[in-house]
Order: structure tokens, then sequence, then C-alpha cells
């Protein structure tokens, strides 16, 4: 088998004294859409944040591209073409749409982005017809495409995608998702996903992971995964069997 | 139920009489009874000591007169005004917002403009002797704070790091011009990129232990870091002089011709009189160029990634990370610049006082340059400037109205009330403009078209 793309070993993060990921394993492989489901406070979102080294892992290791990125400080990991759209959207309001566009070719050099402007231009031409507009002034989906349009500007290898559906209409919300399959198809970007929206990830995702309390205690292909009781009892049917 | 009654053509507010004379007479009465012990009756001491009871009645009507007439002013024009307006639908003018952006667009050369001929025709105006005073105490006083202002405005109005000691990188760079004036007798235009030098590296000294600080936290550690440089500037006698300051700093020259009466002077030198106006304008013309070297150079900087990253990093610091933006370098060139400027526009004070001491670095100076920059509306150039120009020409203007002693009392001095005028400017722009007076950020870069949306559309800060 390959070399993964973005290999997460044994990491363990703590919060001070609090262990917020007790160990977790996990592979990326080049070409896919991974995603991490699972309930608030398991530990989803941190695990994207200590990719990012924001906190760092106190145990563990993290591979990306067989570099281990462990160590490396935030803004080094984003030069390595690790994109990263994170929870919240997190925009910058009052700038227009095209500066944020241009800040996330910052770390690329911002001379060097006609190219992919235009590319990304052509992904989102909702945005193309508000590149003078500020950020504040779009709409939670506009504002969702933006923040995942900021993350490819750097054109990267992997993109991580926080819970991309936070506080959007479910028909919105779907229109990322196909943005997403069409960015893996037709674009052959790989995608890790952190969701709440556990049918939809698992739906559109080629592997999962399932995260309990820090821990990830199932994984299998997104189609697998959506069959399984325990999954669909779980994330699924509102927890009607426990 | 019972219809809605249906709308009169004609304005629905009609001014009730008999409630506004009753709200007259009410507000008079409460203004009677508190004036009476606070302003009608008056505790003196005389030459023996004795305290006796003075009685000031005309003052005490004419303050309660004052209140009535208020009171019916509200009554009969104010009211009835705000009325009028709610009623009238609100239809956003095309008309009005083509004229702002033509205003601004030839606002900014025409202000430039004025500036640049200001001390010409002031002496025109007010002649030799009067220009003195509004080179002086006008014209480089207010481009002292504009620069200062600018210079804050990189710290607080684009990397959103409130500054609350500013006026620290200020003292550096005065006492390091005066010093090193005095000890090595170098010349202004020599020790002033040296004094930035100095002022930038005390501002990267300061961004270092800060940088993990935001909002309150920071506010307090630079409060205290401007305290701390003022402090050491009084305790520490032997370099500083303490409380009595370094008097004799020299004065820039002309390219080496001093602006004094000898015959090596500036005057002797051109041939004409010795006046002091001479030293005023050509010291308002160095000032100028600085101020406009800091505007040229920020709006510059913000073309440039570092200049973006700034901005960026006033909205969302966690966004800036993971876009690969280096926030601590960030933070530390915020600083670094911010204090540079500051530093150059504390050696000029120091040059154009030639004597400075601890005194002049006190809070109150740092308070009012984030007033200035607040009040402008944060990150706005031109809001600073504008700011500026009304706060220091405003304080400053205070002193030139005598004619409010004829209405007043010979004792009236209107400078007394700076700090109630300043407080009441300041409310009403909280009130009226909450982003300043120019809220509206200009994008750094724009396509064919310039669409500006008011600051206030937009929420604050995370997004």
């Amino acid at each position: 088998m390959t070399e993964p793309l973005l290999a997460v070993r044994g990491v363990e993060t703590y919060y001070g004294s609090i262990c917020a990921l007790k160990g977790v394993d996990l592979e990326v492989h080049e070409g896919e859409i991974v995603t991490l489901i699972g309930a608030n406070g398991a530990g989803k979102s941190t695990l994207m944040m200590t990719i990012f080294a924001n906190p760092r892992a106190r145990k563990g290791r993290i591979v990306f591209a067989g570099q281990d990125i462990t160590q490396l400080p935030t803004h080094e990991i984003a030069r390595i073409r690790i994109a990263q759209s994170p929870e919240g959207r997190r925009i910058f309001a009052r700038m227009t749409v095209l500066e944020n566009l241009q800040m996330g070719a910052i770390a690329a050099g911002m001379d060097e982005n006609d190219a992919q402007l235009t590319r990304v231009l052509d992904l989102f031409p909702r945005l193309a017809e508000r590149l003078s507009q500020r950020g504040g002034t779009l709409s939670g989906g506009e504002q969702q495409m933006l923040a995942i349009a900021r993350a490819l500007m750097s054109q990267p290898r992997l993109l991580l995608l926080d819970e991309p559906s936070l506080g959007l209409a479910p028909l919105v919300a779907q229109q990322i998702f196909a943005i997403v399959r069409e960015l893996n198809q037709h674009h052959h970007l790989t995608v890790f996903l952190v969701e709440q929206n556990a049918f939809h990830a698992l739906k559109l995702a080629h592997r999962g992971y399932v995260m309990v309390n820090g821990v990830i205690t199932m994984s299998g292909s997104g189609r697998d995964l959506l069959e399984r009781p325990e999954v669909r009892s779980a994330y699924l049917e509102g927890g009607r069997q426990h | 139920m019972r219809a809605l009654p249906s709308r009169p053509a004609g304005p629905t507010y009609r001014v009730e009489f008999d409630r506004a004379l009753k709200d007259a007479a009410i507000a008079g009465l409460i203004a009677l009874g508190l004036f009476l012990p606070l302003i009608g009756l008056r505790t003196t001491q005389d030459i023996r000591n004795e305290l006796t009871l003075e009685t000031r009645w005309p003052l005490l009507f004419t303050m309660v007169g004052l209140v009535i007439a208020g009171s019916l002013i509200n009554s009969f024009v104010i009211t009835p005004w705000r009325a009028y307006r709610q009623e009238k639908p609100r239809t956003p003018s095309t008309a009005a917002a083509q004229f702002r952006h033509e205003f601004l667009r030839y606002f900014i050369p025409l202000a430039i403009g004025f500036v640049a001929v200001y001390p010409m025709l002031s002496l025109w105006l007010a002649g030799m002797q009067g220009s003195v005073k509004w080179v002086d105490n006008f014209g480089i006083q207010i481009l002292i704070y504009v620069m200062l202002g600018l210079g804050l405005n990189i710290v607080v109005g684009l990397a959103g790091l409130l500054d609350l000691g500013y006026v620290a990188f200020y003292a550096v760079g005065a006492y390091s011009f005066a010093l090193l004036a005095e000890h090595f007798g170098l010349s202004f235009f020599t020790l002033l990129p040296l004094a930035g030098i100095l002022a930038t590296f005390w501002g990267v000294l300061l961004g270092f232990p800060v940088l993990r600080l935001r909002g309150d936290y920071l506010a307090i550690v630079t409060l205290a870091f401007g305290e701390i440089i003022r402090l050491v500037l009084i305790n520490w006698v032997p370099v500083t002089n303490g409380y009595a300051g370094i008097s004799g700093i020299p004065r820039p020259t002309f390219f080496g011709i001093p602006f004094n009466a000898s015959d090596e002077g500036f005057a002797a030198t051109f041939g004409i009189p010795f006046h002091p106006v001479h030293r005023a304008i050509f010291l308002y013309y160095i000032i100028l160029a600085l101020v406009l070297l800091t505007a040229l150079v920020t709006v510059r900087l913000r073309r440039l990634p570092i200049g973006r990253a700034w901005e960026a990093l006033r909205e969302d610091e966690i966004a800036c990370r993971s876009l690969g933006i280096n926030t601590t370098n960030t933070k530390l060139t915020a600083f670094a610049i911010g204090a540079m400027f500051g530093g150059f526009a504390g050696s000029f004070f120091a040059a154009r006082q030639g004597f400075i001491s601890p005194e002049s670095f006190t809070f109150h100076e740092s308070a009012t340059i984030v007033a200035i920059v607040v009040l402008g509306g944060m990150g706005s150039q031109i809001g600073v400037a504008i700011a500026a120009v009304a706060m220091i020409g405003g304080t400053e203007i205070l002193r030139e109205l005598d004619f409010l002693k004829a209405l007043f009392g010979n004792e009236f001095d209107p400078t007394q009330y700076r700090m109630l005028l300043f407080g009441l400017g300041m409310v009403m722009i909280m009130v009226w403009k909450p982003r300043g007076l120019i809220g509206t950020r200009q994008p750094s870069v724009v396509l064919a078209e310039r669409k500006a949306i008011s600051g206030t559309l937009v929420k604050e800060g995370r997004g």
C-alpha cells in the first residue's frame, strides 16, 4: 500500500491538564474524501486544529507527504500545501471577497495568484459576482463558499474542512457538499472533512472515522459505516435505540 | 374592532402648547431648585478668614432661563423635526451618495493643497507677528498629533492591537534626539532616523512580551509600559535629568544655516529682516513632510501582503494563522513601524520645543492619541487627520474665544471647559457615528467599479 498523504499516529492533545485526544490514529490517502464524525465535544475540531499545530500534539506524530509536521509552527504548515477552512468560516468580514481570496494566497505569495483566482472563481460563480462586496454582507452559504474558496487559493494538496454545513439550510449544505465532491472528482483534491451531519458526510466520503471522547471507535468505508447499527442509532436516528 | 384611523395628508405631529409650557415650567423649577444652592449661593472667605455668603442672582436666573429656553426649543423645534424625520420615508438618495463620492475624491488633494499653502495664507491674513501663533500653535501642533495618530493608526487601526502606551515611543524619540544631540552634537536630520530606529527597537521590545495578549489585557500592559518609560525618565536623573528635563536642545537648521538673529543666521544670509516666523514656517514644512511620508508609507504598506495581514489580524487571528500568516512577525512589525513613526514625531517635538521633560509624556497624551484614532474611525487615515484637527485645533481655538468674556464676565476662561467639550464631542460621535468619523474601510484592491458599504452594515469582528 502506498504511503498516505496525511498520517496521524497516536496523537494526544491536552488543553492544560485535560486530555482532549487520547491517542488518535488516522490516515488520509491521496485522492480520497475522508470524513470524521462524532458528537459535540468528541474532539473532532481539536484534531483538526492539532494537525495545524494549534494546539500542538503532546504525544504522537503527524506526517504529511512523508514530512513530519508535528513540530512545525502553524503558519509553516499552511505553506506546505495543507489548507484549512476553519470551523465557523472565519472569513474577514470587513474585507471584500476579492481581498479575502487574496489573503488565502498570501502563503503562496500574493503575486502569482491570478491564474488560481480565475480557477477558484470558475468553481464558485456566485463569488465572482460579488468580488467587491464585503465578506460580512454575504449570506451564510456564500460565506462558507468564500471560506472554502479562500482555502483553495493556496493550491492545496489536502483540504481540511471543519463543519462546512454549520448553520446552513439543508439545501445550501447540500450545495456545499456537491462542491466538495466536484473538487475531489474533477480537481483531484484530497479532502478531510469533519462533520456533524453524519448522513451527508458518510454518503460523500470514501472512508469515515467515528470519534467518541477523543478516541477513534470505528472506521470503514462511508457506505459501510452508514449501514452499521451503532452508527445509525448514535448519529443518524437521533439516538432512539439508546 | 374599530378600523385604524386613516393617515391625514399633512404632518401628523402637532405641538401641544399646554404641555410644552408645563414641561418648560417643571424643568425651570427643577433647575431653580438645583442651581439655588449650586450657583445662587457661594461661600467666600474674607480677609479675616470669616466665611460669608455671597449671592449670585443674575447668574442663577440666566441659567434657569437657559434651561427653560432649552425645554421650549425641544418642544417646539426638535421634537416636531424628529417626528417629521421619522414620517418621511427614508430613500437612500443616490445623488447624495454620488456627491459624497465625488467629495471624497477631491478632498485629499484639496486638503493637501491647503496645508501646503497654509503658512503663506496665515502670513497674508495675519501678518508676520500674528502668524507665528497660527503656524506654530495651530499648524505644527496639529500636525504633530496627525503624525502620532497616523503612527498609532497602524497599531490600533490596522492591526487591531489596542496600545494605550504609545506616548512611550514618542518619549523615546524625543529623549533619544535630545541626549544624542547634547552629547555628540549631531544635527536634527542625522538624528531623526536614529531616533526612529531606537523607537522601533523599543517597539519590538514591547512587542515580544505582549504577543500572546489581546484586547483588554494588551491595553493594560501597554498602559503600564507607557508609565514605566515615564517613571524611568523621571528617576534616572544622571541621564535624563529627571523632572528638570533637558534644555538647550539644538534646533533644526536650514542646510546648516541656523534660524537666529546672528550674522550667519537664516535672515542675514538671505538678506531679509530677522523674524521668528521663519523658523516656525520651516518647522511646519518639516513636520508636514513627515506626516505625508507617514501617510504615504501606510498607503503603500496596506497594499503589500504585510499590510493586508495586519488588517486580517484585526479581524480574525485564528483565520490568519490557518492561512499561513506568521502572526508573531505580523504583530511585531505593526508595533515596530508604529513605534518608528512615534519616534520621528518625538524627535521633531524635542527639536521644536528645545526643551523636554517627563511632563510632556503623560498618559494624557496616549489617551489623546487613542481618542484621535478612534474618533477618526479605526484604520482611516483621512479620519485620523480630521479628528486631530478637530481635537487639537478645537482646544487651541478655545484660547481665542475672548469675546465670550464679554458675555460671561472677565473671569470666564473657555479653556477650562476643554475637557467638558471633549467629552461632549466624544459622546456625540458615539451616538451618531459609532464607528468613527470615517467608519468605512476602503478596500485596498478594487475592481473596475468601487462600491463602498457602510461599516455599520457589517458585523464587528468575527464573521
